[in-house]
């Protein structure tokens, strides 16, 4: 089967095609330009250089989330008006189950930490089994940094991170964590849409996708207002 | 990407979407005049909760509704991706999240059905609702633009060609009306609410100043007639005096509906323009329409109007403005990206 795969969670902007376990093209890009102006051209580069007749996408994969929440949208709505045009189904990978799919075969837990600010990741804690199969032992969540840390060292075993939440929390990590820990190198680290698209695959043999009306990003959070006025109406609850 | 070859083709089928602000809207145009479909999503509801619209949430509304209404839109048409002559949409002015829906769904949609992409700028939207409604209408005209976002006033010379000779300095006359209806506690959304309540109430009760703007005569300022609504409301409260809710919004009504026929009619008599038209959320503003009609009646002007729906923000006014730009040659790149600020005529 052939998927479109895309992923602008991040600051990394990703597309990829992928035909059954051929990757047949992925271009990812992590520079400073909004996914507005770089996606579209990335997917036609991609469709042009591999001579992609569109209507022969049998799926179209996303990054659902968490992550930014204007990149989730340009990527969701980019999905959305694909699928709608060519009729096939949307199938929404979490974007943190997507980046510790890049590090398939890794001994010990595999944390994906993206900086969700406010001293917040997004993380997961993941493992692979002896089938190379992403088990998720915590699943994707919004949590604090400290709070992940605590979780780990009470596992007590070895951890590999990756995410744009690394350069950010290196320190914090050295100086908490009392496990033995590494980084993914550099073309492991970030959002590849490679490997959205390979799990991608998998969910829709599980039957795991939507239609593209039905898809939404998942943010893992409220936003700013919801959350202020559901403090507000418990504050006046309680009163 | 390869372009059908339209040179004997007589009927253009454009495809409009508009998600600038709280409204998820697609819509079928033939030829830029005729309304094949005209499908609107509102999140009203949601937003009346908070007071207005609150831009975080008004993008994730518009991402769960623009597969359904843009289907909707084409079904009721009874058209194909691919029989589309192009799609519009809306790239500015607006919020910028909201916005980037729309564009990133066009842009894809586009490219793969492909159909070519015309970038609409919204307020020359809001102007071609006219050329719906009034299928003989042509330029030259001048028209008013009023809504919650903006307060224009322009000489469109040309199709697609426009001259601003006013604007608001501060807040939007749409806006003025959504903060004075919190204020006398009739709650969001204003115009409606204020027009409605207004019936009842006198509009020579009490006097709030016509702001003129002393270097642009056709520019307008609203933030001072607010406060002084704002200042009536606190002076009555220290006297322990009850206000009438319906005399207050029917005089802040008058206050601004005589400045905007004011600097319209001063506009119309210095250009000569044979037609008027207005457009936007707040023209569907009755008080403001009645004025318009007889001033333009007095003058001998010919008195252009979109009906409600066409007024509030859809996608049909984007088709309209998309037809012109199509046939001007206007097209898109993948790389299109929101333009929250766009002015008037940028292109």
């Amino acid at each position: 089967m052939k998927i479109l795969a895309v992923d602008s969670s991040g600051l990394v902007a990703s597309v990829a095609i992928l035909e059954d376990d051929v990757l047949l093209s992925e271009y990812t890009v992590d520079y400073k330009k909004t996914h507005s102006q770089t996606l579209m051209p990335m997917i036609d580069e991609i469709v042009r250089m591999t001579e992609l007749d569109m209507g022969s996408l049998d799926a179209i994969a996303v990054a659902g989330g968490p992550g930014s929440f204007t990149g989730l949208r340009i990527g969701s709505s980019t999905v959305k008006g694909i699928a709608d045009v060519l009729h096939i189904p949307v199938i929404s990978v979490p974007t943190v189950d997507a980046l510790a799919y890049n590090l398939v075969g890794a001994a010990g837990l595999v944390v994906p930490i993206m900086d969700a600010r406010r001293s917040q990741v997004y993380t997961g804690i993941y493992e692979f089994n002896e089938k190379n199969e992403l088990e998720t032992i915590e699943p994707q969540c919004a949590l604090a940094i400290t709070d992940l840390l605590d979780k780990l060292n009470n596992i007590g075993r070895n951890v590999t991170f990756l995410g744009d939440g690394v350069p950010v929390f290196r320190e914090k990590i050295a100086e908490n964590l009392k496990v033995p820990f590494n980084f993914a190198p550099a073309h492991m680290s970030r959002q590849r849409a490679g490997a959205v698209g390979a799990l991608a695959e998998i969910y829709y043999k599980s039957g795991k996708y939507t239609d593209a009306s039905e898809h939404k990003p998942d943010y893992l959070r409220k936003s700013q207002a919801e959350r202020e006025r559901e403090e507000k109406m418990a504050g006046e609850k309680n009163a | 990407m390869k372009y059908r070859i339209m040179s004997d083709k007589k009927d253009f089928y454009i495809l409009g979407i508009e998600s600038s602000c709280d409204e998820t809207a697609a819509a079928v145009v033939k030829n830029g005049r005729e309304v094949l479909s005209n499908i609107i999503s509102s999140q009203i509801d949601i937003h009346t909760l908070y007071g207005g619209v609150v831009p975080e949430i008004a993008s994730r509304k518009h991402i769960e509704k623009i597969n359904q209404v843009v289907d909707e839109a084409l079904k009721e048409a009874g058209m194909k991706p691919e029989e589309l002559d192009a799609v519009g949409v809306t790239y500015g002015p607006g919020l910028v999240g909201p916005l980037l829906i729309g564009v990133s769904f066009a842009k894809a949609f586009s490219y793969t059905s492909k159909v070519p992409l015309v970038g609409v700028n919204h307020i020359e939207g809001h102007i071609s609702a006219n050329f719906i409604e009034n299928p003989d209408l042509e330029p030259p005209f001048l028209c008013l633009i009023v809504s919650g976002g903006h307060t224009h006033l322009v000489r469109v010379k040309d199709y697609g060609k426009y001259e601003i000779i006013g604007m608001t300095q501060d807040d939007a006359a749409g806006e003025a009306f959504d903060k004075v209806a919190r204020a006398i506690g009739l709650g969001y959304p204003g115009g409606p609410k204020i027009d409605k309540v207004s019936k009842e109430g006198n509009p020579d009760a009490i006097h709030f100043p016509r702001a003129h703007v002393g270097d642009s005569e056709y520019d307008f300022s609203f933030s001072g007639l607010k406060s002084a609504v704002l200042n009536y409301l606190n002076s009555m409260e220290m006297k322990h005096e009850d206000i009438v809710q319906a005399d207050v919004a029917a005089s802040f009504q008058k206050a601004v509906v005589d400045v905007l026929v004011q600097n319209a009619m001063k506009a119309v008599d210095r250009y000569g323009d044979k037609t008027f038209a207005i457009a936007g959320g707040v023209a569907s503003n009755s008080a403001l329409r009645e004025a318009m009609r007889k001033a333009c009646e007095e003058r001998n002007v010919r008195f252009c109007h979109p009906s409600p729906v066409l007024c509030t923000d859809n996608a049909a006014m984007i088709g309209a403005a998309a037809y012109y730009d199509f046939m001007a040659g206007s097209r898109a790149g993948l790389d299109l990206n929101a333009v929250p600020n766009l002015r008037l005529g940028e292109r």
